[in-house]
């Protein structure tokens, strides 16, 4: 089957997912105690007021003529209004995805960088000091709370000595990407830690296969058999685990983005969650789905090609 | 005739934590040029061991502890890492025992073909000629299609072809194969050893093969050296060793070989295994499975001597084997 065809069915394939996806997040969210109406209103909100928002807001319709109404809206793309804030979701969630978008791309940057280096070498020199420095400092890099990593770098780097701001998203892109450093690193820590566990095993795996003796006893140079034979091989989980990872970071981190107050994703997911933001919590969810299944499918292809015994079909 | 390869007392040894196995102990042989030499004996014994030794393909935490192995007349043991990698592939190239996982998966056997002629610096077209001619010499069928599969699109058999067309790539003067048939069916065995055979004929190479079959060793081999425990225990030319075989081992491993005439309905086996290399006896290695042995061999190991021609046999009681007959008559 060509790549093509396989991207269509794939594609297809998205669809009775999003419908269950859309099931269980309208239902659920309405399971949650508590309305829209009573947290916007207070406590002091007469029944009357009560009453007539409700009716504004629609929520008075059965549950299934507002699910239909979700619906309609979402094939024609729109997400509807805000509960809360009172303005077209969309421009809610684009801005907001800008920041979750910047801090994965970062984040992923840093923890391939880390983990590669070190992974790498700890592979190559398995059982070696090295290999059992890097191995502790990724069991560390995974028992430390992320929050509490956070806290420590801003102190460091954003009290003590005044690099970083401490916290904020500022209003340009230079400010933007001075603001990201730090929240990338910390969210780096643990997937690096996670990638370099991972490539160290490829490597050490890959050592032992024949065909890097068998390349070797060709006359091959040492650069060209760990560069297409070693590395080659014992990247194929790397990427996998790497793009999981990534998948997971874009639905937002609620902790990083909080520690850091980053106007991302995951922190409107927990505003929207307070306050019964329907309509938002909606909407991040299914986005959260649509990119979870996108790069699920861009990792299947890209896994097709590092690795040509995995069929497409 | 000219020496291709000697060995001196090759030591090679696996240092692990708490145990060190010596696979290779005090092993010397020498290889003439254009000729086959077979190594043999059972799983375990130090063959391939030697052979990785000869390319310096020694795993971790493998170690080439002692010994000479002169090419050419240069001792490749001398050479820095640098230096050997031109030593391999041009001039000593390697078959190996599985074809499952010799191949890399994930290359296709275009591009691991042109890895062993990159020293050749051809053009790219020449490049591509050369490696149809490759496979199309080692017996692919449609070798243009074939130059652009991965390796799980061949069959075992095709894999092993396409591995020797890889290690012939680079015309070596000597190829070391690895038991090169052991992982494929009897029927596929047959034409890869003629194949080899041929190649050999018509590229001028000499071959050391390791095996542990003896028919292919009879059909193959010059001389041959078999191998117990990490040591040589008899060498002699084929036709002097399986006519006239005069150690032990050598005589208990032709015993062993099935024949289809009636004279010889049971195998006779080797009753035992052979001795932990972590700790071998003081002694022959090979007496508690010996039926010969007598008190001295318990103590006493013997030396590898001259006992006839070019023949050497590691055996204190060589005149009881005096009347033994081979599987063959000169």
């Amino acid at each position: 089957m060509s790549t093509l065809n396989y991207i269509m069915k794939r594609i297809l394939q998205i669809i009775p997912v999003m419908i269950i996806v859309t099931i269980l997040i309208f239902f659920m969210i309405r399971l949650i105690p508590g309305d829209p109406v009573t947290v916007l209103l207070g406590e002091k909100a007469t029944p009357e007021m009560v009453k007539l928002l409700t009716i504004k807001m629609g929520l008075d319709k059965p549950i299934y003529i507002q699910y239909l109404f979700f619906m309609k809206g979402l094939v024609t793309f729109d997400l509807g209004n805000s509960l809360h804030y009172k303005i077209p979701v969309f421009d809610l969630i684009n801005k907001r995805f800008v920041v979750t978008i910047t801090l994965t791309f970062f984040t992923v940057i840093f923890s391939a960088l880390i983990s590669f280096v070190t992974g790498y070498m700890a592979g190559l020199k398995k059982d070696k000091i090295e290999d059992q420095i890097i191995r502790m400092g990724a069991l560390v890099a995974l028992s430390m709370p992320q929050f509490w990593v956070g806290l420590i770098l801003l102190i460091a780097f954003a009290v003590k000595i005044n690099i970083f701001p401490v916290g904020g998203w500022g209003t340009t892109w230079p400010e933007h990407l001075r603001a990201i450093i730090l929240p990338a690193f910390t969210q780096s820590l643990m997937t690096a830690a996670l990638l370099a566990r991972n490539l160290r095993n490829g490597v050490v795996d890959t050592l032992k296969m024949d065909f890097v003796d068998f390349a070797r006893s060709k006359g091959l140079d040492e650069r060209s058999v760990k560069r297409d034979h070693i590395i080659r091989n014992a990247l194929i989980s790397y990427i996998t685990l790497l793009s999981m990872r990534m998948a997971y970071m874009l639905g937002g981190s609620i902790i990083i983005e909080k520690v850091f107050a980053l106007p991302g994703i995951g922190a409107l997911m927990i505003d929207s969650i307070y306050s019964r933001d329907y309509a938002v919590i909606q909407a991040v969810v299914i986005i959260f789905a649509v990119i979870v299944i996108t790069i699920n499918i861009l990792t299947d292809i890209a896994y097709s090609f590092l690795d040509p015994r995995v069929k497409l079909d | 005739m000219k020496k291709i390869l000697e060995i001196n007392g090759l030591v090679t040894s696996f240092i692990l934590k708490d145990e060190t196995i010596q696979a290779v102990q005090d092993v010397s042989f020498y290889v003439n040029q254009g000729e086959t030499f077979g190594l043999v004996g059972e799983s375990g014994c130090g063959k391939s061991a030697t052979c990785r030794s000869v390319l310096r393909l020694i795993r971790d935490p493998g170690k080439i502890l002692n010994g000479e192995i002169i090419y050419k007349g240069i001792d490749l043991l001398k050479l820095t890492d640098e230096e050997m990698v031109n030593y391999r592939g041009s001039e000593i190239a390697m078959i190996f025992q599985e074809p499952m996982t010799a191949l890399n998966p994930v290359l296709t056997i275009r591009k691991q073909i042109y890895e062993a002629l990159k020293r050749q610096k051809l053009s790219k077209n020449d490049m591509e000629i050369k490696a149809i001619n490759l496979l199309k010499k080692v017996g692919i069928s449609s070798p243009e299609q074939r130059l652009d599969n991965y390796p799980h699109q061949f069959s075992g058999g095709m894999r092993q072809r396409a591995m020797i067309a890889i290690s012939l790539a680079s015309e070596p003067a000597l190829l070391v194969a690895d038991e090169p048939t052991t992982a494929l069916d009897v029927t596929i065995q047959d034409q890869i050893i003629k194949l080899i055979n041929n190649l050999k004929i018509e590229m001028g190479m000499s071959i050391i093969l390791v095996t542990h079959d003896l028919g292919v060793v009879a059909q193959m081999c010059d001389r041959v050296a078999v191998m117990y425990a990490g040591k040589i225990m008899e060498s002699a030319d084929t036709l002097t060793l399986f006519s006239t075989p005069r150690h032990p081992y050598t005589i208990g491993l032709m015993n062993s070989i099935p024949h289809t005439d009636k004279e010889h309905g049971k195998l006779i086996p080797i009753e035992g295994n052979p001795p932990n290399l972590s700790n071998p006896p003081i002694g022959c290695p090979f007496e508690p499975r010996c039926r010969y042995s007598e008190e001295i061999c318990k103590t006493k190991e013997a030396e590898l001597i001259e006992i006839g021609e070019g023949h050497k046999s590691r055996c204190h009681f060589i005149d009881k084997l005096i009347d033994v007959k081979g599987i063959i008559e000169k």
